[in-house]
C-alpha cells in the first residue's frame, strides 16, 4: 500500500492526525452549546409548567424511544469494534463493523419516522393538525415542539453521521485505511458517540417525564 | 542570518492566475484576499445604509425614509455590519493572512474548510442581500420576539437564516484559528511568545465556538415560531418573550468582545513596533485577553435591567459588568506605558493605533456608566448606548482594522502605501467620528430613544451635529479606498520588513511565497525585542536589525 | 441640575439620585481621560522619534505597575458598583403608594386607566408629591414605558406584568416615550405627563366622565365572563373564593407557595393550569384570547378590591 504523506503544512503524519481529532473535539465543543441551547430552553418550561409537561409526556412512546436508545448504544458499539479491526489491520471487518454501523443508524432512523408518524395520529404534532386532550392547556404544545426540534435535529445529525460512515466503510473495504493511517474513522468515532451522547440527553429529558414513581 | 530582500522569485500573488485558482484556493493568504473583498463590500452595504439614516434625522419628521423604510433601514445597517463586516473583519482578513505567517506555519490546520468558510459566507451574503433587496427586515438586528415572531411583517425568517448560515463561515473560521494556534506554532514559538496579535485572535475564535451556537439555536426558534405559528416565546402559549432575550444576549453579548479582541490584538502589534520598545506587560496583556473572553459570558443580562429581571439578576450582572471592565482598562494602561521611554514616530498605523486607543477608551468607560444600574434605567435603549458601542465598534475595531490593513499591506500586497495621504485619513477619521458619535451621548442623556425614524424638534441641533460629522466620516471611509487602491498599481515596491518589526511575518518576503517559508523558521525570541535607546531590534527567529 | 448646560429637566426623586451618580461617574470618567490622555500625549511628544529624552532603564518588572493599577481600578468599580447597586435597591423596591395607574402599551398608544375608571391615551395625569405605582402590560409586543424627565423607564411585556413606581417633584409637562422597537409606529407612541397640584389633579378627575371606578368595571366583567359562576359562596362548582386572595400567599397543588400579587391573579386567568390552587380540582378553563389587556387590568382591579391589598414584596 502506498504510504500516506501528511499534507504541506504538517511536519509529520502524527501531527496531521493529532489535529484532526482537535479539530473533531473543537466542532463537538459547538455542538453541545447548540443543543444544549435547547435543553436549556425545554427545562426552563419545564420547570415552569411541571404539571402540564408531565400530562404531555403521557403521549411520548417510551417503548420505542426506548427501542432507538438500544439500536444508538450498540452502533456505538459496533463503531468502537471497527476502530479497533482497523488498529489491528482488519480492514474488511472493520468495513463490516462500520456497514453495521450505518445500519443501526437507519433503523433508528426508522423507528423515529414510525414513531413520527404515530404522533401525527394522536394529534400530538404541534401545526399539523395538533390537539389538547382533556386537562391539557396550551404549554403542552409546547413540550411537543421541543420533542420535535430536538429529535428533528438530532436525526439530522445522525443522518450526516450514517452518510460519512457509509462513505467510510467504502473505502475501508478497498484498503483506503490501514493501522498506520485510518485518522478519518477515529474522526468519525468521536462524532458518532457525540450524536448518541445527545440521544441520551434528549430520552433522558422526553420519555420519562411522570412515569417515575 | 542576512536580510530576505524582496524575491523576483514566485510570490502567492503570482503563483498561479487563472480563476479557479484563486477560487479554488487552499492558500490562506488568498483566501483572506477572498475574504476582504466581500467583507469590504459589505462594509459599505451596511455604511450605505448609515448614509441613509443620517441623512434622515437631519430634520425632525423623518420625512426623508418615513418610518417604515427608516426601520428596515436601521435592521439592515445592524445585521450587515455586525455579522458581514466587524465580526469576520480583522480575524477573516488579517487573522487568516497573519496567523501561520506569524506562527511560523505553512499553511492553517484545515485550509479546505478555510476556503468553505468563505464559500458559506457568501452564500449567507447572498441570503442577506436577498433579504434587503425583497424588502428588507424590520425587527432590528436583535430579532425581539414576538415582535419578530408574530407582528413583523418584514423578510424575518430570510435575515434569521441569513445570519444563522453565517454563522457557520464563523465556526469553521474559528476551529481553524484555535486547533492551528495549538497545533502548528514552528519550533521555539512557545505559548508565552506568541504575538499579542495571536492571543487575540485566539481569544476571539474561543467566544466564537462557544457563542455562535446558541444565536443559531436561538435563530433557529426564531424562525420556526414566525414561519409555522409555532410558539416558543408566544406568550399566549405560555412561552415567554424575556426567554428569547436571555437566548440572544447569551450569544450577542459575547459577541460584541468577538469584535473588540481582534482589535486589541492589531493594536497590541502596532504600538510596540512604532514605539520601538516592547510592549508592557505581555503576560499581563495575554491574561487579559482571555479575561475578556470568559467572564465576557457572564454578563449578558446588562441588557435586560428594564426588562423584568429581578431585582438580584441585576445586581449580579451589574457587577460582573465591572469586573470585565478590569481587564480592558489593564489593556489601555499598558498601551499607555508602553509609550514611555519609547521612540515615537506617527506613521499612518500608530496614528490609527493611537485612536483606536483613545476611542476605545471612550467607549469603555461609558460602558461604566451602563453598568451602573440606576443610570442604565435612564439610557438604556436610547442613543447613549448607541454612542456607547459606536465609540467602541467603529472608534474602535474599525480604526484598528484600518491601523492593521495599512501597517500589513506591505506584506500582503509588496506595496507601499502614499504615507502623507494615509495620515490624513486616519485624522480625518479620528475628528469626522467625534463630530458624529459624541453628541449621541448628550443625545441619549436627553432622553432620544433608539430606532426612532422622527423626534422631538428639541433634539434637533445635535442629530444635525451627528450627520454632518457622518458626512466627514465617509469621505474619511472612501479615502483609503482610492489611495491603497492606487497603491496596488503606482505604489513603490516594499521591502521585506519596511517597518523594521520583529514578528515572522517580516522575515519573509513582500508578498511572501505560497508556503510562507522557504524553511521552517526556529523561534528564539519573545516579540517586540525593540531597544528604544538605539533603534536596534531583534526578530523572533533571533536576526538582529533583520 | 437646571444650571448645568445641555441638561434634561429632572422632575422626580429618582432623577435626583440618578442624577447625581451620573454627574459622579461623568466628572471620574473626565479625570481618567485626563489622566490617560495627558499622559498619552506626553509620551508621544517627549519621546518622539529624534527628541533627546532619557530612553535607557525600561521598566523590567512591569508586575508592580500592573497589579497596582489593576487594584486601583477593581477598587474603584466595586465602589461605582457599590453606588449604583445601593441607589438601585433603593429605588426600585417600591414604597407604598398613593396612587395605582394600570398602563396598557400596545401598538401604538399607550392606554391609561385610573382607579376612579377615568381613562386617557397618550397621557397621565399626577399629583405633585405623591407616589406613583404603575401596573404595565402589553396587548401585542414588547414595549418600554419611558419618561426621561423622572429618569424612570421599565419595559412592558406581553404575557405578564411589570411593575414600577415614581414621585413626582416638578409641576409641568414631561415627555412620555416608547423605547422599546415596536413596529411603524415605535417613534409615534409618545405621550405627556402632566404634573398637577393635589387640587388640580383632584379637579381634573372628577371633570372626566369616568362612570364607574376601575374596580366596579372589573365586578362588571367578573360577571360577565361567568367568572362568579364558580367564584362565589352560593357555586356548586369548588373553586376558591377570592375575598381576601390579593397580597396573600397561597399553597398550589404542585407544592409552591407564592404570592398572588398582579401576575399571580393574570395567570390564573390566562393559564390556570399553572397554578391550580391546592386542594382544588383543575377545572378552571382558560380565557387566554378572550379578555383585552385593559379589561384583564380591570378584572384586577377588582380582585385588588376585595383583596388584602398588601404591596407586593
Amino acid at each position: 500500500m502506498a504510504s500516506i504523506r501528511p499534507e504541506a503544512q504538517y511536519a509529520t503524519l502524527e501531527q496531521q492526525t493529532e489535529t484532526a481529532q482537535l479539530g473533531m473535539w473543537a466542532f463537538l465543543a459547538t455542538e453541545v452549546l447548540f443543543f444544549g441551547a435547547l435543553i436549556f430552553g425545554y427545562y426552563i418550561y419545564r420547570i415552569a409548567y411541571t404539571d402540564q409537561f408531565i400530562l404531555a409526556g403521557h403521549d411520548a412512546k417510551l417503548v420505542l424511544g426506548s427501542i432507538n436508545t438500544a439500536l444508538l448504544l450498540t452502533s456505538s458499539v459496533t463503531m468502537v469494534a471497527a476502530i479497533e479491526l482497523i488498529k489491528r489491520n482488519e480492514a474488511r471487518r472493520a468495513a463490516t463493523a462500520l456497514y453495521l454501523t450505518a445500519l443501526l443508524g437507519i433503523a433508528f432512523l426508522g423507528v423515529k419516522g414510525y414513531e413520527y408518524l404515530q404522533d401525527y395520529y394522536d394529534h400530538t404534532v404541534p401545526v399539523l393538525d395538533f390537539v389538547l386532550k382533556p386537562h391539557q392547556q396550551p404549554p403542552v404544545e409546547l413540550f411537543w415542539l421541543f420533542y420535535f426540534v430536538a429529535t428533528g435535529l438530532h436525526a439530522l445529525h445522525l443522518t450526516i453521521g450514517i452518510v460519512a460512515v457509509l462513505i467510510l466503510a467504502a473505502h475501508t473495504r478497498s484498503g483506503r485505511y490501514s493501522a498506520a493511517y485510518h485518522s478519518p474513522i477515529e474522526v468519525l468515532g468521536l462524532y458518532w458517540s457525540f450524536v448518541d451522547v445527545v440521544w441520551l440527553f434528549l430520552f433522558a429529558a422526553i420519555y420519562p417525564i411522570g412515569r417515575a414513581g | 542570518m542576512t536580510a530576505i530582500a524582496s524575491e523576483p522569485g514566485s510570490t502567492y500573488l503570482t503563483a498561479e492566475s487563472t480563476i479557479a485558482s484563486w477560487l479554488l484556493t487552499k492558500d490562506h493568504k488568498r483566501i483572506a484576499l477572498l475574504f476582504f473583498a466581500s467583507v469590504t463590500a459589505f462594509f459599505f452595504v451596511g455604511g450605505f445604509a448609515a448614509a441613509l439614516i443620517r441623512l434622515n434625522l437631519i430634520e425632525p419628521a423623518g420625512t426623508l425614509l418615513g418610518p417604515d423604510l427608516y426601520n428596515r433601514m436601521f435592521t439592515m445597517h445592524g445585521i450587515v455590519m455586525v455579522w458581514f463586516f466587524l465580526i469576520p473583519s480583522i480575524p477573516a482578513t488579517l487573522g487568516n493572512f497573519l496567523v501561520p505567517l506569524m506562527i511560523g506555519a505553512r499553511d492553517l490546520a484545515f485550509p479546505r474548510l478555510n476556503l468553505a468558510s468563505w464559500y458559506v459566507f457568501n452564500i449567507s451574503g447572498i441570503l442577506a442581500l436577498y433579504f434587503i433587496i425583497a424588502g428588507g427586515n424590520d425587527t432590528g438586528w436583535t430579532f425581539y420576539a414576538p415582535y419578530s415572531t408574530l407582528f413583523s411583517n418584514g423578510h424575518v425568517i430570510a435575515a434569521a437564516v441569513a445570519v444563522f448560515v453565517n454563522g457557520f463561515s464563523t465556526i469553521m473560521t474559528a476551529l481553524n484559528f484555535v486547533v492551528t494556534i495549538h497545533r502548528l506554532r514552528a519550533p521555539g514559538m512557545t505559548w508565552f511568545r506568541l504575538p499579542l496579535f495571536i492571543w487575540g485572535i485566539y481569544a476571539t475564535s474561543v467566544v466564537m465556538l462557544l457563542a455562535t451556537p446558541v444565536l443559531a439555536m436561538t435563530l433557529l426558534l426564531i424562525a420556526l415560531e414566525h414561519g409555522f405559528g409555532i410558539g416558543i416565546f408566544d406568550p399566549a402559549l405560555g412561552g415567554d418573550p424575556l426567554l428569547f432575550q436571555h437566548m440572544f444576549w447569551f450569544y450577542s453579548h459575547p459577541a460584541v468582545y468577538i469584535m473588540i479582541l481582534p482589535a486589541m490584538g492589531v493594536a497590541s502589534e502596532l504600538i510596540p513596533c512604532f514605539a520601538r520598545r516592547p510592549v508592557f506587560g505581555y503576560r499581563g496583556m495575554a491574561y487579559a485577553v482571555m479575561a475578556i473572553a470568559i467572564i465576557g459570558f457572564f454578563v449578558w443580562g446588562h441588557h435586560m435591567f428594564t426588562a423584568g429581571i429581578s431585582l438580584f439578576s441585576g445586581i449580579v450582572f451589574s457587577f460582573m459588568s465591572f469586573v470585565v471592565a478590569v481587564p480592558s482598562a489593564i489593556k489601555v494602561f499598558n498601551w499607555t506605558a508602553t509609550l514611555h521611554r519609547g521612540r515615537i514616530s506617527f506613521d499612518a498605523p500608530m496614528l490609527y493605533a493611537l485612536s483606536f486607543v483613545g476611542l476605545f477608551t471612550i467607549g469603555g468607560l461609558t460602558g461604566l456608566n451602563l453598568a451602573t444600574l440606576p443610570i442604565d434605567i435612564h439610557v438604556t435603549d436610547t442613543y447613549f448606548v448607541i454612542a456607547h458601542f459606536h465609540y467602541i465598534m467603529v472608534g474602535g475595531t474599525v480604526s484598528a482594522f484600518f491601523g492593521g490593513l495599512h501597517y500589513w499591506w506591505p506584506k500582503i500586497t509588496g506595496r507601499l502605501y502614499p504615507e502623507m495621504w494615509a495620515r490624513a485619513a486616519a485624522i480625518l477619521t479620528f475628528l469626522g467620528f467625534n463630530v458624529t458619535f459624541f453628541p449621541q451621548f448628550i443625545l441619549g442623556y436627553l432622553g432620544m430613544p433608539r430606532r426612532y425614524y422622527a423626534y422631538p424638534p428639541e433634539f434637533q441641533v445635535w442629530n444635525v451635529l451627528s450627520s454632518a460629522g457622518a458626512s466627514i466620516l465617509a469621505i474619511a471611509y472612501v479615502m483609503p479606498l482610492v489611495y491603497l487602491g492606487w497603491s496596488l498599481l503606482r505604489g513603490k515596491q516594499a521591502s521585506a520588513n519596511p517597518w523594521h518589526a520583529t514578528g515572522l511575518e517580516w522575515r519573509t518576503s513582500s508578498p511572501p511565497p505560497e508556503h510562507n517559508f522557504p524553511r521552517t523558521p526556529v523561534v528564539t525570541d519573545a516579540p517586540y525585542r525593540y531597544n528604544p535607546e538605539d533603534g536596534s531590534y531583534v526578530t523572533q527567529d533571533g536576526a538582529a536589525n533583520g | 441640575m437646571a444650571w448645568l448646560p445641555f441638561w434634561p429637566r429632572d422632575a422626580s426623586t429618582t432623577a435626583a439620585t440618578v442624577d447625581a451618580i451620573a454627574v459622579s461617574e461623568f466628572i471620574l470618567i473626565g479625570l481618567v481621560l485626563l489622566l490617560v490622555f495627558g499622559m498619552m500625549f506626553t509620551f508621544v511628544i517627549k519621546y518622539r522619534q529624534g527628541s533627546k529624552a532619557d530612553r535607557s532603564h525600561l521598566v523590567r518588572k512591569t508586575w508592580w505597575f500592573e497589579i497596582g493599577w489593576t487594584s486601583a481600578t477593581l477598587l474603584a468599580f466595586l465602589v461605582l458598583f457599590a453606588f449604583g447597586a445601593r441607589a438601585y435597591l433603593f429605588l426600585y423596591q417600591p414604597p407604598k403608594a398613593d396612587l395605582e395607574l394600570y398602563v396598557v402599551g400596545k401598538q401604538w398608544m399607550w392606554k391609561v386607566q385610573y382607579p376612579g375608571g377615568q381613562r386617557e391615551i397618550d397621557s397621565l395625569h399626577l399629583p405633585l408629591g405623591k407616589t406613583v405605582r404603575v401596573l404595565l402590560g402589553s396587548e401585542d409586543v414588547i414595549h418600554s414605558f419611558y419618561i426621561p424627565a423622572f429618569r424612570v423607564k421599565h419595559d412592558v411585556v406581553p404575557g405578564t406584568y411589570e411593575t414600577f413606581w415614581f414621585k413626582p417633584t416638578e409641576l409641568g409637562s414631561f415627555r412620555l416615550e416608547c423605547s422599546e422597537f415596536c413596529g411603524t409606529g415605535h417613534a409615534n407612541m409618545i405621550g405627556t405627563v402632566h404634573v398637577l397640584t393635589p387640587a388640580d389633579y383632584t379637579r381634573w378627575l372628577s371633570s372626566q366622565n369616568a362612570g364607574q371606578t376601575l374596580a366596579q368595571q372589573g365586578e362588571a366583567l367578573f360577571r360577565r365572563y361567568g367568572c362568579s359562576g364558580c367564584h362565589s359562596a352560593r357555586s356548586t362548582i369548588h373553586a376558591p373564593l377570592l375575598e381576601g386572595v390579593y397580597g396573600s400567599y397561597v399553597h398550589l397543588a404542585d407544592g409552591r407557595t407564592v404570592f398572588a400579587d398582579e401576575r399571580y391573579i393574570r395567570d390564573c386567568i390566562l393559564l390556570p393550569a399553572s397554578q391550580r390552587v391546592a386542594g382544588y380540582p383543575p377545572v378552571m378553563p382558560s380565557f387566554t384570547g378572550q379578555i383585552p389587556e385593559d379589561g384583564l387590568m380591570k378584572l384586577i382591579a377588582y380582585v385588588q378590591s376585595i383583596g388584602a391589598a398588601k404591596e407586593t414584596p
